[in-house]
């Protein structure tokens, strides 16, 4: 199982600031170890942020996203106590979703 | 003639297996909207035209209402190059990031459903210095801008 996501989201003036740090290794598959082999890709492909059932932001991530990717962004709406969840899914078909109220 | 009838059964029948799979329940409405797909041919493009087709769109028309902020014109660690991208084309619907000199030139899409609004930063790995190019979709036609950002330690390799 993978490590728990870092998540806060905060009211600002009429929307909802998400900020997100995720913990995962975003391996390209294109580096080698000291033996010459290729490591293996490994990376979220998908991410998806839901606000009361409601998806906020859908995103397709290649491995080109930095390792511990860090996401922010806003929407409209929510109010204090509102669950934000994020859910990633990647090319292992592992996933963690993690819920926050917002602040 | 007869390939252009076949190319119209084949698209013709693609749509209607979609619609079953949508019709059964298989899809919910936001895996449709790409939520849980992975375009896997996109994230494998290494040019821009190829990543057009790939997304669906024609040739992106540049445009001034897309602005990168708080990104770096030189980055001292292309592993984590911080990349902030707002977009005032109206009806954004999606943002992806292009990187032209990486392996592979798609980086991420974001979709961009009503109410959120088409800002967002995130961090991505750069080969090497290049330019960073901002897609967006409104209204179902495409614009692009473009930054040219300096990598001074490349992301991949070694």
């Amino acid at each position: 199982m993978a490590d728990p996501m870092k998540i806060r989201a905060n009211v600002i003036g009429d929307s909802t600031e998400v900020k997100v740090l995720m913990n995962h290794e975003m391996e390209t598959g294109q580096r080698k170890d000291a033996q010459g082999t290729t490591i293996p890709a490994w990376f979220i492909q998908n991410v998806k942020v839901t606000h009361n059932d409601k998806v906020v932001l859908a995103a397709q991530w290649g491995p080109a996203v930095a390792k511990n990717p860090f996401l922010s962004f806003k929407f409209k709406g929510g109010a204090k106590g509102d669950k934000v969840k994020i859910t990633w899914v990647d090319n292992h078909n592992d996933t963690r979703t993690d819920e926050v109220a917002i602040a | 003639m007869d390939t252009s009838r076949r190319q119209a059964l084949k698209g013709g029948g693609g749509i209607t297996l979609f619609a079953l799979l949508a019709a059964a329940g298989w899809l919910a409405p936001e895996d449709a909207a790409g939520a849980d797909a992975w375009n896997k041919n996109a994230f494998e493009t290494k040019s821009m035209d190829e990543t057009m087709k790939a997304l669906g769109g024609g040739t992106p028309a540049q445009s001034k209402d897309i602005t990168f902020f708080s990104t770096p014109d030189i980055a001292e660690n292309g592993a984590v190059v911080p990349i902030g991208i707002t977009s005032a084309v109206p009806k954004t619907e999606s943002i992806a990031i292009m990187v032209e000199k990486n392996p592979n030139m798609l980086a991420a899409v974001f979709e961009i459903p009503a109410g959120t609004e088409p800002t967002l930063s995130t961090r991505i790995k750069m080969a090497q210095t290049s330019n960073v190019y901002a897609l967006v979709k409104a209204d179902g036609k495409y614009y692009v801008a473009s930054k040219e950002i300096k990598v001074t330690l490349g992301g991949c390799g070694g």
